[in-house]
């Protein structure tokens, strides 16, 4: 036997495997003839037959059982055969495998025993095998494959020769990706064989919008220096030899290089024996390389051209792009207040020319914004690919059947986002198959599929990304969630809730539906962290669940934290931004329609329903602001459930995209406001958290009273009067 | 993240020395015993490249990389097949159904590695 193989030596810890193996395949086998005899030329035991010797062989051949492997070869050999009904199943076919089978049996034994058989064993069953094959006009592969087998496998022994320059002309099929065979690694692995310069041929690349993205476009013409023999150049394009243009040309057979004087010479430094193989329509413009790296033979050119070849993306320090998205955000602010500026200089008719170049400079402005955005966009798959895993873990942990099922991996978001969001997806995505996903009997008890599913989504809606979570689980019912609260001492047993606030309950702190702490998803850390960490990033989470159904979050999170397309409303000598994405419409109120609430607030009544009415004056206590909502505005908003609330302001002033500036950061949380911006006249405007603004009870006070509104995410923080301006301009 | 390969193959023996081989050089190694489990393996696992036998119980190789190729989720992965010597016409089944490569059984751990590594490099 082979003993210059010591690589395969360690794969000798796995021969107790194989014999294991052996012994069930060998038994299987029996069984299989047994029922081969009464059911002659059945396909099924045929196939079953046929892997089960073939199985021993593909073993024995990796411990080096040569007896074996040839054995069980012309055995498979004849099995192949009868399968396909070259040979037909007679009873003396029939025999002879059961014969071989015996054969088979004892030639594995002695394998595991180490126990060397006679020379002449089973030399008359392998005789009687190949007869048969023989008589079908099948003389093929009866003779020995194993040292072939193995001497492929060693392929490194090749003499090495002198260092030779080859040319390779790879110029890919269309189809190439279809195999999903990747043209860049082969040229890494030509790199390990020796020196490589690489020249990557664009000139079939389409117009963006003729190119279809599974085709593959590139070609490459590849200079080499190796002392490898040409065989193994060929082995590297082994996969693809059949999706592609190859040409593999020694130097010798190349023309002698003309110096390059001008680009014309170019045209002619392929071998002529590769142009006349393959056409190179396009050569002209790829072809300086080949001739004129062979003179300057040099490295440094060498490391230039892999440069060149196909670089799609770079890395870059995240730093340097905050840096970026900084800058642009200050020159947004300063051309709103150029713009501001030219409008007061000028009145109200500002030159054409001018107002012209504002609205181009507005236009560039929007877009490098918009470019610089897109830098930091990533698809959510780098978070969605972690779940799968630890669904996978954790139900195989609480003996649970989960399918995890992500849709949407390619939606983008911002960077910052992406880090921020695994850990409450993490969270409660173990929090659904943990508590949601019931045990496999509960299920099948209740007539469910014994696998639950959880489904992860992600999406674009407006500005934001929608992400949904959805369990087929046990869900619980409004009633118990309600009772829950009770319990807890959340809420009063009389309280008297919507549904929807029913549903909200699960966020509160100290709220956890687990019938029993585990040691999954553990205690502590509730839902009230998970929608702590969206509302910080400006987001909002919501949870329907149905008892029996599932349960199923829905979460809204801005793709980017630092740019917000708003609506500039003024309230007194305030202004205010409103995100424009929860916009529905404004409207003047009719004096009719607005009536007043005897617990205090106010309510509109627009298309046959009633609308809460907010007054920002009141909330925030800002002075000089409209009273009444008939003398203002009503700008109808909607937040994440479909909720809508009137927000009563005095005008509206305009679009605007703003550059967030966040409080937590700069400040400190504010009940109602989700950030701060600076205005193009310097002036701090604060941003309206409309979720947060629904939530907050009326606070009428015309006096200049600080209310501290009860909301749990934030906590009581003071509301800024028109005073508070003065930290917040440290936000500049 | 470290790359992950799906090792398709009835015999133990076989997944056995495929995950040794690869798991030894920092690959992640998950295993099917046929092509129907490999499938419902696939579905929501993230998987970088399929190794796959072609005969099989259930489901054999061939089929396992059509499917592989008419799914959405892993139609652009590499799959390499797992033949013998001689086996061509295998080997023609399998590179029309969408296969990448294939390995030569018996494969000495470098030469499955130096496959592997051609199609699904492990940095």
């Amino acid at each position: 036997m082979n003993s210059d193989r010591p690589d395969t030596d360690e794969f000798a810890q796995f021969r107790q495997t194989f014999f294991e193996e052996c012994a069930e395949l060998l038994s299987a086998l029996e069984e299989h003839l047994a029922d081969l005899q009464e059911r002659a030329g059945d396909t099924e035991e045929l196939n079953a037959i046929f892997r089960a010797v073939h199985s021993i062989k593909a073993g024995a051949g990796a411990f080096n059982f040569t007896r074996l492997v040839s054995f069980s070869h012309t055995y498979e050999t004849l099995l192949d055969a009868l399968r396909d009904g070259q040979v037909h199943q007679s009873e003396a076919v029939t025999a002879a495998l059961v014969r071989a089978a015996d054969v088979l049996a004892t030639l594995v034994e002695a394998a595991q025993e180490g126990r060397e058989l006679a020379a002449d064993f089973g030399e008359a069953e392998g005789a009687e095998l190949a007869a048969l094959l023989q008589q079908a006009g099948l003389a093929r592969h009866t003779d020995t494959p194993a040292p072939d087998a193995v001497s492929a496998v060693t392929d490194d022994t090749s003499a090495k020769s002198a260092s030779t320059r080859y040319s390779i002309r790879f110029a890919p099929f269309p189809e190439l990706f279809r195999h999903a065979n990747e043209p860049l690694l082969l040229i890494r692995e030509l790199m390990r064989l020796g020196d490589v310069a690489v020249t990557c041929d664009t000139s079939r690349l389409p117009n963006l919008g003729a190119l279809e993205p599974e085709d593959a476009y590139l070609a490459w013409d590849i200079e080499i220096e190796t002392d490898r023999p040409l065989a193994d150049l060929r082995e590297v394009f082994e996969f693809v030899d059949e999706d592609c243009d190859l040409v593999i040309a020694p130097e010798a057979h190349l023309p002698v290089a003309e110096p390059i004087d001008d680009e014309e010479s170019g045209t002619a430094t392929m071998p002529a024996e590769a142009t006349q193989t393959v056409p190179h329509p396009h050569l002209a413009t790829t072809s300086q390389l080949p001739a004129s790296t062979a003179e300057t033979g040099g490295a440094g050119q060498a490391a230039v051209n892999q440069k060149s070849a196909g670089v799609t993306s770079i890395r870059v320090d995240l730093a340097r792009v905050d840096r970026l998205v900084n800058v642009v955000g200050e020159l947004i602010i300063a051309q709103s207040m150029l713009v501001q500026q030219s409008h007061s200089d000028a009145g109200d008719t500002p030159q054409l020319t001018t107002t012209q170049g504002f609205d181009e400079i507005a236009t560039l402005t929007r877009e490098l914004q918009e470019c610089v955005m897109a830098i930091r966009m990533q698809p959510v798959k780098s978070v969605f690919a972690r779940m799968p895993r630890m669904v996978r873990d954790i139900s195989a942990k609480l003996g649970k059947k989960v399918r995890l099922v992500t849709a949407g991996e390619q939606t983008e978001v911002d960077k910052t986002v992406i880090e921020e969001l695994a850990d409450p997806l993490t969270h409660m995505i173990r929090n659904a198959v943990d508590h949601g996903i019931e045990p496999p009997e509960v299920r099948l008890a209740d007539g469910k599929p014994e696998q639950g599913t959880v489904r992860l989504t992600a999406s674009h809606a407006g500005g934001n990304i929608r992400i949904e979570l959805t369990d087929d689980g046990a869900g619980i019912s409004r009633e118990k969630l309600f009772a829950k609260a009770v319990e807890k001492g959340l809420i009063a047993p009389d309280a008297k809730i919507s549904d929807e606030e029913i549903d909200d309950l699960i966020f509160a702190p100290g709220f956890s539906t687990a019938a029993a702490v585990s040691d999954v998803s553990g205690r502590g850390v509730g839902m009230d962290v998970v929608r702590r960490n969206i509302v910080n990033l400006g987001g909002r989470i919501a949870m329907r669940s149905e008892a029996g159904k599932g349960t199923r979050f829905t979460l809204s999170i801005p793709l980017t934290l630092a740019v917000l397309d708003g609506m500039l409303v003024a309230v007194g000598r305030e202004k205010y931004i409103l995100p424009l994405t929860s916009i529905v419409e404004s409207f003047k109120p009719d004096p009719a329609h607005v009536r007043a609430l005897t617990g205090g607030g106010e309510v509109v009544f627009i298309r046959g329903e009633y609308i809460r009415l907010i007054h920002l004056s009141r909330i925030f206590g800002v002075s000089e602001a409209i009273p009444n909502a008939w003398d203002g505005l009503v700008v109808l908003v909607e937040s994440t459930n479909n909720n809508k609330i009137g927000i009563v302001v005095d005008e509206l002033i305009g679009q605007q995209q703003v550059v967030i500036k966040s409080l937590h950061d700069n400040f400190e949380p504010i009940p109602g406001i989700s950030g701060a911006t600076i205005l193009g006249d310097g002036r701090v405007s604060l941003i309206l958290d409309v979720e947060q603004l629904r939530r907050m009870p009326d606070h009428v006070s015309g006096r200049r009273e600080r209310a501290s509104a009860p909301c749990s995410d934030t906590g009581s923080a003071p509301i800024p009067s028109p005073e508070a301006e003065a930290p917040l301009a440290a936000l500049a | 993240m470290g790359k992950r390969i799906l090792t398709v193959d009835d015999s133990k023996t076989m997944r056995d020395m495929v995950r040794f081989t690869l798991s030894g050089a920092g690959f992640e190694v998950v295993e099917a015993e046929d092509g129907v489990k490999a499938l419902s393996l696939l579905d929501g696992t993230r998987v970088d490249l399929i190794i796959t036998d072609i005969n099989m119980p259930n489901m054999d190789g061939v089929t396992l990389v059509k499917k592989v190729r008419a799914g959405t989720s892993h139609r652009s992965i590499p799959i390499l097949i797992l033949t013998t010597e001689g086996g061509d016409q295998k080997k023609a089944e399998g590179r029309a159904a969408g296969a990448t490569g294939w390995i030569i059984k018996p494969f000495a751990p470098e030469k499955l590695l130096q496959v592997v590594n051609k199609v699904c490099p492990s940095s």
